[in-house]
Protein backbone atom coordinates (compact mmCIF):
# COMPACT_ATOMS: atom_id res chain seq x y z
CA UNK A 1 0.00 0.00 0.00
CA UNK A 2 2.69 2.49 1.07
CA UNK A 3 4.92 1.43 -1.84
CA UNK A 4 2.07 2.02 -4.29
CA UNK A 5 1.51 5.46 -2.81
CA UNK A 6 5.19 6.32 -3.14
CA UNK A 7 5.33 5.23 -6.79
CA UNK A 8 2.19 7.27 -7.47
CA UNK A 9 3.83 10.32 -5.79
CA UNK A 10 7.03 9.81 -7.81
CA UNK A 11 5.09 9.53 -11.07
CA UNK A 12 3.42 12.94 -10.62
CA UNK A 13 4.96 15.95 -12.42
CA UNK A 14 7.35 18.07 -10.38
CA UNK A 15 5.16 21.19 -10.31
CA UNK A 16 2.22 19.27 -8.87
CA UNK A 17 4.46 17.77 -6.20
CA UNK A 18 5.58 21.26 -5.16
CA UNK A 19 1.99 22.49 -5.27
CA UNK A 20 0.59 19.64 -3.17
CA UNK A 21 3.44 19.82 -0.65
CA UNK A 22 2.92 23.57 -0.18
CA UNK A 23 -0.82 23.07 0.09
CA UNK A 24 -0.28 20.48 2.83
CA UNK A 25 1.97 22.92 4.71
CA UNK A 26 -0.62 25.70 4.40
CA UNK A 27 -3.34 23.39 5.75
CA UNK A 28 -1.01 22.39 8.58
CA UNK A 29 -0.75 26.07 9.57
CA UNK A 30 -4.33 27.25 8.93
CA UNK A 31 -6.17 24.35 10.61
CA UNK A 32 -4.47 24.71 14.03
CA UNK A 33 -4.85 28.48 13.64
CA UNK A 34 -8.62 28.15 13.16
CA UNK A 35 -8.80 25.80 16.13
CA UNK A 36 -6.75 28.31 18.11
CA UNK A 37 -9.18 31.07 17.12
CA UNK A 38 -12.15 28.96 18.24
CA UNK A 39 -10.60 28.21 21.62
CA UNK A 40 -9.34 31.78 22.01
CA UNK A 41 -12.97 32.93 22.00
CA UNK A 42 -13.67 30.31 24.68
CA UNK A 43 -10.60 31.36 26.70
CA UNK A 44 -11.70 34.98 26.43
CA UNK A 45 -15.15 34.25 27.82
CA UNK A 46 -13.71 32.10 30.61
CA UNK A 47 -10.91 34.53 31.57
CA UNK A 48 -13.17 37.57 31.55
CA UNK A 49 -15.77 35.52 33.41
CA UNK A 50 -13.38 34.68 36.24
CA UNK A 51 -12.08 38.27 36.33
CA UNK A 52 -15.66 39.42 36.86
CA UNK A 53 -16.32 36.69 39.46
CA UNK A 54 -18.51 34.67 37.12
CA UNK A 55 -17.95 31.15 35.83
CA UNK A 56 -18.40 31.71 32.11
CA UNK A 57 -19.74 29.13 29.63
CA UNK A 58 -19.90 25.68 31.27
CA UNK A 59 -22.93 23.92 29.73
CA UNK A 60 -21.87 22.52 26.34
CA UNK A 61 -19.63 19.47 26.76
CA UNK A 62 -17.41 18.80 29.77
CA UNK A 63 -16.77 22.14 31.58
CA UNK A 64 -17.99 23.96 28.46
CA UNK A 65 -15.16 22.79 26.22
CA UNK A 66 -17.46 22.23 23.24
CA UNK A 67 -18.90 25.76 23.44
CA UNK A 68 -16.83 27.20 20.51
CA UNK A 69 -17.80 24.23 18.31
CA UNK A 70 -21.48 24.82 19.11
CA UNK A 71 -21.08 28.55 18.37
CA UNK A 72 -19.43 27.77 15.04
CA UNK A 73 -22.20 25.34 14.06
CA UNK A 74 -24.87 27.84 15.01
CA UNK A 75 -23.28 30.58 12.91
CA UNK A 76 -22.83 28.20 9.96
CA UNK A 77 -26.51 27.28 9.95
CA UNK A 78 -27.85 30.84 10.27
CA UNK A 79 -29.19 32.77 7.34
CA UNK A 80 -27.02 35.51 5.80
CA UNK A 81 -29.24 38.56 5.49
CA UNK A 82 -28.30 41.15 2.88
CA UNK A 83 -29.93 44.50 3.72
CA UNK A 84 -31.98 46.26 1.05
CA UNK A 85 -29.98 49.04 -0.51
CA UNK A 86 -26.73 47.24 0.30
CA UNK A 87 -24.15 46.85 -2.43
CA UNK A 88 -24.46 43.09 -2.67
CA UNK A 89 -21.13 42.15 -4.27
CA UNK A 90 -19.04 44.31 -1.96
CA UNK A 91 -21.17 43.29 1.03
CA UNK A 92 -20.29 39.63 0.46
CA UNK A 93 -16.64 40.23 -0.43
CA UNK A 94 -15.85 42.47 2.58
CA UNK A 95 -15.53 39.71 5.23
CA UNK A 96 -13.33 37.74 2.84
CA UNK A 97 -11.10 40.80 2.41
CA UNK A 98 -10.89 41.11 6.19
CA UNK A 99 -9.92 37.47 6.75
CA UNK A 100 -7.49 37.05 3.82
CA UNK A 101 -4.61 39.25 5.11
CA UNK A 102 -4.93 37.77 8.60
CA UNK A 103 -4.23 34.32 7.13
CA UNK A 104 -1.68 35.29 4.44
CA UNK A 105 0.68 36.95 6.92
CA UNK A 106 1.20 33.57 8.64
CA UNK A 107 3.21 32.45 5.60
CA UNK A 108 6.35 34.15 6.90
CA UNK A 109 5.99 33.65 10.67
CA UNK A 110 8.77 31.35 11.93
CA UNK A 111 7.47 28.91 14.54
CA UNK A 112 10.91 27.42 15.20
CA UNK A 113 14.27 27.69 13.50
CA UNK A 114 13.20 25.21 10.81
CA UNK A 115 9.40 25.40 10.94
CA UNK A 116 8.53 28.28 8.60
CA UNK A 117 6.50 28.17 5.40
CA UNK A 118 8.31 30.91 3.44
CA UNK A 119 11.69 32.07 4.72
CA UNK A 120 11.88 35.29 2.69
CA UNK A 121 14.36 38.13 3.04
CA UNK A 122 11.81 40.93 3.34
CA UNK A 123 9.59 39.05 5.81
CA UNK A 124 9.03 41.97 8.18
CA UNK A 125 8.02 44.29 5.31
CA UNK A 126 5.77 41.56 3.91
CA UNK A 127 3.91 41.26 7.21
CA UNK A 128 3.48 45.04 7.44
CA UNK A 129 2.22 45.27 3.85
CA UNK A 130 -0.21 42.38 4.15
CA UNK A 131 -1.66 43.39 7.51
CA UNK A 132 -2.14 46.95 6.24
CA UNK A 133 -4.62 45.55 3.70
CA UNK A 134 -6.91 44.25 6.44
CA UNK A 135 -8.55 47.66 6.82
CA UNK A 136 -10.24 47.29 3.43
CA UNK A 137 -12.54 44.60 4.75
CA UNK A 138 -13.72 46.90 7.52
CA UNK A 139 -14.08 49.99 5.32
CA UNK A 140 -15.90 48.18 2.51
CA UNK A 141 -18.18 46.42 5.01
CA UNK A 142 -19.19 49.75 6.49
CA UNK A 143 -19.84 51.37 3.13
CA UNK A 144 -21.57 48.42 1.44
CA UNK A 145 -24.00 47.90 4.35
CA UNK A 146 -25.75 51.19 3.51
CA UNK A 147 -26.23 51.90 7.20
CA UNK A 148 -25.23 54.93 9.24
CA UNK A 149 -23.90 52.99 12.22
CA UNK A 150 -21.83 50.67 10.06
CA UNK A 151 -20.48 53.63 8.10
CA UNK A 152 -19.48 55.53 11.25
CA UNK A 153 -17.75 52.44 12.60
CA UNK A 154 -15.78 51.90 9.43
CA UNK A 155 -14.68 55.55 9.25
CA UNK A 156 -13.45 55.40 12.84
CA UNK A 157 -11.66 52.16 12.14
CA UNK A 158 -9.95 53.46 8.98
CA UNK A 159 -8.59 56.57 10.72
CA UNK A 160 -7.47 54.57 13.73
CA UNK A 161 -5.72 51.83 11.77
CA UNK A 162 -3.87 54.29 9.52
CA UNK A 163 -2.70 56.27 12.57
CA UNK A 164 -1.45 53.29 14.56
CA UNK A 165 0.16 51.67 11.53
CA UNK A 166 2.69 54.51 11.50
CA UNK A 167 3.62 53.97 15.15
CA UNK A 168 3.83 50.22 14.53
CA UNK A 169 6.05 50.72 11.46
CA UNK A 170 8.41 53.00 13.39
CA UNK A 171 8.61 50.50 16.25
CA UNK A 172 9.62 47.87 13.70
CA UNK A 173 12.31 50.22 12.31
CA UNK A 174 13.95 49.94 15.74
CA UNK A 175 13.84 46.13 15.55
CA UNK A 176 15.33 46.34 12.08
CA UNK A 177 18.19 48.53 13.32
CA UNK A 178 18.94 46.22 16.23
CA UNK A 179 18.72 42.97 14.27
CA UNK A 180 20.24 44.24 11.02
CA UNK A 181 17.88 42.16 8.87
CA UNK A 182 14.28 42.05 7.64
CA UNK A 183 14.14 38.26 7.72
CA UNK A 184 11.92 37.21 10.65
CA UNK A 185 13.83 33.97 11.21
CA UNK A 186 17.16 35.81 11.36
CA UNK A 187 15.69 38.42 13.73
CA UNK A 188 14.79 35.59 16.12
CA UNK A 189 18.20 33.95 15.61
CA UNK A 190 19.84 37.25 16.70
CA UNK A 191 18.19 36.80 20.11
CA UNK A 192 19.68 33.38 20.90
CA UNK A 193 20.90 32.56 24.41
CA UNK A 194 19.10 33.82 27.50
CA UNK A 195 16.43 36.45 27.97
CA UNK A 196 19.01 39.23 28.40
CA UNK A 197 19.67 38.92 24.64
CA UNK A 198 16.00 39.39 23.75
CA UNK A 199 15.24 42.65 22.01
CA UNK A 200 12.52 43.80 24.40
CA UNK A 201 15.18 44.99 26.88
CA UNK A 202 17.16 47.43 24.69
CA UNK A 203 14.01 48.37 22.76
CA UNK A 204 11.66 48.56 25.74
CA UNK A 205 9.81 51.76 24.62
CA UNK A 206 9.39 50.34 21.13
CA UNK A 207 8.16 47.05 22.60
CA UNK A 208 5.44 48.90 24.52
CA UNK A 209 4.52 51.01 21.48
CA UNK A 210 4.36 47.92 19.28
CA UNK A 211 2.09 46.09 21.68
CA UNK A 212 -0.25 49.06 22.18
CA UNK A 213 -0.36 49.70 18.43
CA UNK A 214 -1.05 45.99 17.92
CA UNK A 215 -4.05 46.16 20.26
CA UNK A 216 -5.31 49.23 18.41
CA UNK A 217 -4.70 47.68 14.97
CA UNK A 218 -6.80 44.66 15.83
CA UNK A 219 -9.64 46.92 17.04
CA UNK A 220 -9.59 45.36 20.48
CA UNK A 221 -10.63 46.92 23.77
CA UNK A 222 -9.75 49.55 24.97
CA UNK A 223 -9.42 50.75 21.34
CA UNK A 224 -12.60 49.12 20.00
CA UNK A 225 -14.44 52.29 18.96
CA UNK A 226 -14.97 50.67 15.56
CA UNK A 227 -17.43 48.35 17.30
CA UNK A 228 -18.49 50.65 20.15
CA UNK A 229 -21.52 48.67 21.34
CA UNK A 230 -22.78 51.50 23.51
CA UNK A 231 -22.78 54.17 20.77
CA UNK A 232 -22.96 52.60 17.33
CA UNK A 233 -24.34 49.15 18.23
CA UNK A 234 -21.63 46.98 16.68
CA UNK A 235 -19.97 49.33 14.24
CA UNK A 236 -18.96 48.08 10.84
CA UNK A 237 -20.48 44.59 11.18
CA UNK A 238 -23.87 45.61 12.53
CA UNK A 239 -25.65 44.44 9.36
CA UNK A 240 -23.85 41.11 9.11
CA UNK A 241 -25.29 37.80 10.21
CA UNK A 242 -24.43 34.13 10.11
CA UNK A 243 -21.16 33.05 8.57
CA UNK A 244 -20.33 36.46 7.08
CA UNK A 245 -20.39 37.85 10.63
CA UNK A 246 -18.31 34.91 11.83
CA UNK A 247 -15.64 35.68 9.22
CA UNK A 248 -15.09 39.12 10.78
CA UNK A 249 -14.62 37.47 14.14
CA UNK A 250 -12.23 34.89 12.70
CA UNK A 251 -10.24 37.76 11.18
CA UNK A 252 -10.12 39.71 14.44
CA UNK A 253 -8.94 36.74 16.50
CA UNK A 254 -6.51 35.51 13.82
CA UNK A 255 -5.04 39.03 13.80
CA UNK A 256 -4.72 38.96 17.59
CA UNK A 257 -2.80 35.69 17.43
CA UNK A 258 -0.70 37.08 14.58
CA UNK A 259 0.28 40.22 16.53
CA UNK A 260 1.10 38.05 19.55
CA UNK A 261 3.23 35.71 17.44
CA UNK A 262 5.07 38.66 15.89
CA UNK A 263 5.66 40.21 19.32
CA UNK A 264 7.12 36.88 20.45
CA UNK A 265 9.38 36.64 17.38
CA UNK A 266 10.50 40.26 17.28
CA UNK A 267 10.88 41.16 20.94
CA UNK A 268 10.69 38.02 23.08
CA UNK A 269 13.23 35.76 21.41
CA UNK A 270 10.87 33.64 19.33
CA UNK A 271 11.38 29.96 20.14
CA UNK A 272 14.33 30.44 22.54
CA UNK A 273 14.00 29.55 26.24
CA UNK A 274 14.66 32.36 28.76
CA UNK A 275 17.73 30.57 30.16
CA UNK A 276 20.07 28.59 27.95
CA UNK A 277 20.61 25.78 30.48
CA UNK A 278 19.33 22.33 31.41
CA UNK A 279 15.73 22.39 32.69
CA UNK A 280 14.66 25.03 30.18
CA UNK A 281 16.20 23.44 27.09
CA UNK A 282 14.28 20.18 27.74
CA UNK A 283 11.11 21.86 26.59
CA UNK A 284 10.92 21.85 22.76
CA UNK A 285 11.32 25.22 20.95
CA UNK A 286 7.80 25.11 19.49
CA UNK A 287 6.36 24.85 23.02
CA UNK A 288 8.34 27.92 24.11
CA UNK A 289 7.04 29.85 21.11
CA UNK A 290 3.42 28.86 21.76
CA UNK A 291 3.83 29.62 25.47
CA UNK A 292 5.00 33.18 24.70
CA UNK A 293 2.11 33.66 22.26
CA UNK A 294 -0.32 32.41 24.92
CA UNK A 295 1.05 34.81 27.54
CA UNK A 296 0.64 37.80 25.19
CA UNK A 297 -2.87 36.66 24.27
CA UNK A 298 -3.71 36.51 27.96
CA UNK A 299 -2.55 40.14 28.19
CA UNK A 300 -5.06 40.99 25.45
CA UNK A 301 -7.90 39.41 27.40
CA UNK A 302 -6.72 41.01 30.63
CA UNK A 303 -6.72 44.44 28.96
CA UNK A 304 -10.25 43.91 27.74
CA UNK A 305 -11.48 42.95 31.18
CA UNK A 306 -9.68 45.85 32.87
CA UNK A 307 -9.87 49.08 30.88
CA UNK A 308 -12.84 51.20 29.83
CA UNK A 309 -13.03 52.19 26.18
CA UNK A 310 -11.03 55.23 25.05
CA UNK A 311 -12.89 58.20 23.68
CA UNK A 312 -12.21 58.75 19.98
CA UNK A 313 -10.14 61.95 20.32
CA UNK A 314 -8.11 60.32 23.08
CA UNK A 315 -7.23 57.46 20.75
CA UNK A 316 -6.07 59.86 18.07
CA UNK A 317 -4.05 61.88 20.57
CA UNK A 318 -2.38 58.76 21.97
CA UNK A 319 -1.46 57.56 18.49
CA UNK A 320 -0.19 60.76 16.94
CA UNK A 321 1.10 62.76 19.90
CA UNK A 322 2.44 60.08 22.24
CA UNK A 323 3.33 56.83 20.50
CA UNK A 324 4.84 58.25 17.27
CA UNK A 325 7.09 60.80 19.08
CA UNK A 326 8.26 58.06 21.49
CA UNK A 327 9.33 55.84 18.58
CA UNK A 328 11.01 58.74 16.75
CA UNK A 329 13.02 59.72 19.83
CA UNK A 330 14.07 56.16 20.55
CA UNK A 331 15.16 55.57 16.93
CA UNK A 332 17.24 58.77 17.16
CA UNK A 333 18.79 57.61 20.45
CA UNK A 334 19.56 54.20 18.94
CA UNK A 335 21.17 55.71 15.84
CA UNK A 336 23.31 58.05 17.96
CA UNK A 337 24.42 55.32 20.36
CA UNK A 338 25.15 52.82 17.60
CA UNK A 339 27.26 55.11 15.44
CA UNK A 340 28.84 57.71 17.73
CA UNK A 341 29.42 56.02 21.09
CA UNK A 342 31.29 52.88 22.22
CA UNK A 343 28.07 51.39 23.67
CA UNK A 344 26.71 50.11 20.37
CA UNK A 345 26.77 46.54 21.78
CA UNK A 346 23.68 47.42 23.83
CA UNK A 347 21.57 47.43 20.67
CA UNK A 348 23.54 45.49 18.08
CA UNK A 349 25.77 42.52 18.67
CA UNK B 1 5.52 29.72 -22.85
CA UNK B 2 7.23 29.41 -19.50
CA UNK B 3 5.46 29.70 -16.18
CA UNK B 4 6.87 33.21 -15.56
CA UNK B 5 5.61 34.44 -18.93
CA UNK B 6 2.13 33.10 -18.21
CA UNK B 7 2.09 34.82 -14.81
CA UNK B 8 3.37 38.04 -16.39
CA UNK B 9 0.59 38.07 -18.98
CA UNK B 10 -2.03 37.23 -16.35
CA UNK B 11 -1.06 40.13 -14.09
CA UNK B 12 -0.55 42.52 -17.01
CA UNK B 13 -4.05 41.70 -18.23
CA UNK B 14 -5.50 42.30 -14.75
CA UNK B 15 -3.52 45.54 -14.46
CA UNK B 16 -4.72 46.90 -17.81
CA UNK B 17 -8.31 45.81 -17.25
CA UNK B 18 -8.51 47.33 -13.77
CA UNK B 19 -6.84 50.54 -14.97
CA UNK B 20 -9.49 50.80 -17.69
CA UNK B 21 -12.23 50.17 -15.12
CA UNK B 22 -10.87 52.97 -12.88
CA UNK B 23 -11.72 55.60 -15.48
CA UNK B 24 -14.87 54.05 -16.93
CA UNK B 25 -16.86 52.72 -13.96
CA UNK B 26 -19.62 54.99 -12.69
CA UNK B 27 -19.38 54.36 -8.96
CA UNK B 28 -16.43 56.35 -7.48
CA UNK B 29 -15.92 53.89 -4.59
CA UNK B 30 -15.63 50.99 -7.00
CA UNK B 31 -13.27 53.07 -9.11
CA UNK B 32 -10.96 53.47 -6.09
CA UNK B 33 -11.15 49.73 -5.42
CA UNK B 34 -10.13 49.02 -9.02
CA UNK B 35 -7.19 51.38 -8.55
CA UNK B 36 -6.19 49.25 -5.55
CA UNK B 37 -6.40 46.16 -7.74
CA UNK B 38 -4.19 47.89 -10.32
CA UNK B 39 -1.57 48.67 -7.65
CA UNK B 40 -1.57 45.09 -6.37
CA UNK B 41 -1.16 43.74 -9.92
CA UNK B 42 1.72 46.15 -10.52
CA UNK B 43 3.32 44.93 -7.29
CA UNK B 44 3.01 41.35 -8.52
CA UNK B 45 4.75 42.33 -11.77
CA UNK B 46 7.61 43.85 -9.75
CA UNK B 47 7.90 40.64 -7.73
CA UNK B 48 8.38 38.85 -11.07
CA UNK B 49 11.30 41.23 -11.73
CA UNK B 50 12.82 40.24 -8.33
CA UNK B 51 12.23 43.79 -7.07
CA UNK B 52 10.58 42.54 -3.89
CA UNK B 53 11.38 45.67 -1.86
CA UNK B 54 9.69 47.98 -4.38
CA UNK B 55 6.72 45.64 -4.72
CA UNK B 56 6.13 45.35 -0.98
CA UNK B 57 6.58 49.08 -0.42
CA UNK B 58 4.09 49.79 -3.21
CA UNK B 59 1.52 47.64 -1.41
CA UNK B 60 2.45 49.04 2.01
CA UNK B 61 2.38 52.74 1.08
CA UNK B 62 -0.17 52.99 -1.70
CA UNK B 63 -2.57 50.14 -0.96
CA UNK B 64 -2.19 50.18 2.82
CA UNK B 65 -2.21 53.91 3.49
CA UNK B 66 -2.80 56.26 0.55
CA UNK B 67 -5.73 54.40 -0.98
CA UNK B 68 -7.38 53.88 2.41
CA UNK B 69 -7.44 57.65 2.89
CA UNK B 70 -8.65 58.04 -0.69
CA UNK B 71 -11.49 55.61 -0.04
CA UNK B 72 -12.17 57.42 3.22
CA UNK B 73 -12.70 60.71 1.36
CA UNK B 74 -14.52 59.27 -1.66
CA UNK B 75 -17.02 57.44 0.56
CA UNK B 76 -17.94 60.66 2.33
CA UNK B 77 -18.36 63.01 -0.62
CA UNK B 78 -21.39 62.68 -2.84
CA UNK B 79 -20.00 62.76 -6.36
CA UNK B 80 -22.50 63.87 -8.97
CA UNK B 81 -21.30 62.17 -12.14
CA UNK B 82 -23.79 63.96 -14.41
CA UNK B 83 -22.09 67.29 -13.65
CA UNK B 84 -18.65 65.77 -14.06
CA UNK B 85 -19.56 64.39 -17.46
CA UNK B 86 -20.82 67.71 -18.83
CA UNK B 87 -18.70 68.93 -21.73
CA UNK B 88 -17.08 65.54 -22.18
CA UNK B 89 -17.15 65.73 -25.98
CA UNK B 90 -16.04 69.35 -25.89
CA UNK B 91 -12.81 68.58 -24.01
CA UNK B 92 -12.21 65.22 -25.69
CA UNK B 93 -9.84 66.41 -28.50
CA UNK B 94 -7.62 68.38 -26.08
CA UNK B 95 -7.58 65.50 -23.64
CA UNK B 96 -6.70 63.03 -26.38
CA UNK B 97 -3.77 65.18 -27.54
CA UNK B 98 -2.46 65.47 -23.98
CA UNK B 99 -2.82 61.71 -23.45
CA UNK B 100 -0.99 60.87 -26.67
CA UNK B 101 1.81 63.32 -25.82
CA UNK B 102 2.20 61.79 -22.37
CA UNK B 103 2.33 58.24 -23.74
CA UNK B 104 5.01 59.29 -26.24
CA UNK B 105 7.04 61.00 -23.52
CA UNK B 106 6.80 58.01 -21.20
CA UNK B 107 7.85 55.72 -24.04
CA UNK B 108 10.85 57.98 -24.77
CA UNK B 109 11.94 58.04 -21.14
CA UNK B 110 11.33 54.47 -20.03
CA UNK B 111 11.11 52.65 -23.38
CA UNK B 112 12.98 49.40 -23.91
CA UNK B 113 15.87 51.17 -25.66
CA UNK B 114 16.76 52.99 -22.47
CA UNK B 115 17.54 49.74 -20.71
CA UNK B 116 20.63 47.63 -21.17
CA UNK B 117 20.32 44.50 -23.32
CA UNK B 118 18.52 41.63 -21.62
CA UNK B 119 21.72 39.64 -21.08
CA UNK B 120 23.24 42.44 -19.01
CA UNK B 121 20.08 42.72 -16.93
CA UNK B 122 20.07 38.98 -16.37
CA UNK B 123 23.68 39.16 -15.20
CA UNK B 124 22.92 42.05 -12.83
CA UNK B 125 19.62 40.71 -11.52
CA UNK B 126 19.51 39.93 -7.80
CA UNK B 127 18.38 36.44 -8.69
CA UNK B 128 21.94 35.81 -9.81
CA UNK B 129 23.10 36.62 -6.26
CA UNK B 130 20.44 35.15 -4.00
CA UNK B 131 22.41 35.99 -0.84
CA UNK B 132 22.35 39.75 -1.60
CA UNK B 133 19.20 41.26 -0.14
CA UNK B 134 17.32 43.50 -2.53
CA UNK B 135 16.49 45.85 0.34
CA UNK B 136 20.09 46.17 1.47
CA UNK B 137 21.33 46.84 -2.09
CA UNK B 138 18.70 49.53 -2.61
CA UNK B 139 19.45 51.13 0.76
CA UNK B 140 23.19 51.22 0.08
CA UNK B 141 22.62 52.92 -3.28
CA UNK B 142 20.09 55.43 -1.91
CA UNK B 143 22.26 56.50 1.02
CA UNK B 144 25.63 56.63 -0.79
CA UNK B 145 25.48 57.34 -4.54
CA UNK B 146 22.09 59.04 -4.57
CA UNK B 147 22.08 60.57 -1.11
CA UNK B 148 21.66 64.19 -2.29
CA UNK B 149 18.72 63.59 -4.67
CA UNK B 150 17.18 61.39 -1.98
CA UNK B 151 17.47 64.01 0.74
CA UNK B 152 16.24 66.77 -1.60
CA UNK B 153 13.19 64.66 -2.45
CA UNK B 154 12.58 64.14 1.28
CA UNK B 155 12.83 67.89 1.93
CA UNK B 156 10.41 68.67 -0.91
CA UNK B 157 7.94 66.13 0.48
CA UNK B 158 8.25 67.65 3.95
CA UNK B 159 7.57 71.13 2.56
CA UNK B 160 4.56 69.76 0.69
CA UNK B 161 3.19 68.16 3.87
CA UNK B 162 3.59 71.37 5.85
CA UNK B 163 2.01 73.40 3.03
CA UNK B 164 -0.95 71.01 2.80
CA UNK B 165 -1.55 71.21 6.53
CA UNK B 166 -1.15 75.00 6.58
CA UNK B 167 -3.62 75.39 3.71
CA UNK B 168 -6.34 73.25 5.27
CA UNK B 169 -5.91 74.28 8.89
CA UNK B 170 -8.33 76.92 10.05
CA UNK B 171 -8.55 78.01 13.62
CA UNK B 172 -12.07 78.19 14.89
CA UNK B 173 -12.29 80.17 18.10
CA UNK B 174 -15.55 78.51 19.08
CA UNK B 175 -14.28 74.91 19.17
CA UNK B 176 -13.97 73.46 22.63
CA UNK B 177 -11.15 71.06 23.28
CA UNK B 178 -9.42 69.48 26.22
CA UNK B 179 -5.81 70.10 27.14
CA UNK B 180 -4.54 66.79 28.59
CA UNK B 181 -1.47 68.49 30.08
CA UNK B 182 -3.70 70.72 32.20
CA UNK B 183 -5.99 67.81 33.06
CA UNK B 184 -3.06 65.80 34.37
CA UNK B 185 -1.77 68.70 36.44
CA UNK B 186 -5.04 69.08 38.33
CA UNK B 187 -4.76 68.22 42.01
CA UNK B 188 -7.68 67.48 44.28
CA UNK B 189 -6.89 70.41 46.60
CA UNK B 190 -7.30 72.88 43.68
CA UNK B 191 -10.83 71.73 43.04
CA UNK B 192 -12.20 70.53 46.35
CA UNK B 193 -11.94 72.36 49.64
CA UNK B 194 -12.22 70.15 52.67
CA UNK B 195 -13.65 72.03 55.58
CA UNK B 196 -13.14 70.68 59.06
CA UNK B 197 -16.24 71.10 61.17
CA UNK B 198 -16.87 69.92 64.65
CA UNK B 199 -19.77 67.55 64.79
CA UNK B 200 -22.84 69.20 66.17
CA UNK B 201 -24.06 68.06 69.54
CA UNK B 202 -27.19 66.01 69.69
CA UNK B 203 -30.21 68.13 70.33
Amino acid sequence: MMAALFTFWGAMPAWSQVFLWDLAKIVAIVLPLMLGVAYLTFAERKVIGYMQVRIGPNRVGPRGWLQPIADGLKLLLKEIIVPTGANKGLFIIAPVLALMPALVAWAVVPFTNTLVLANINAGLLFVLAVTSMGVYGVVIAGWASNSKYAFLGSLRSAAQIVAYEIAMGFALVGVLMAAGTLNLRKIALEQAGGFWHWLFLPLFPLFLVYFIAGVAETNRAPFDVAEGESEIVAGFHVEYSGMSFALFFLAEYANMILVSALTAVLFLGGWYPPFDCAPFTWIPPLAWFLLKVAVILFLYLWLRATFPRYRYDQIMRLGWKVLIPVTLVWIGVMGFVMFFTPWAFVFYR
Amino acid sequence: MTFETAVFYLFSAILLASAAMVVTIRNPVKSVLFLVLAFVSAACLWILLHAEFLAIVLVLVYVGAVMVLFLFVVMMIDVNLAVLRQGFTEYLPVGAVVAVLMVVEIALVVGPRQFAPMQVIAAMAPAAHPHVSNTRALGLLLYTTYVYPFEIAAAILLVAIIAAIALTMRRRPDTKYQDPARQVEVRARDRVRLVKMPSEPKT
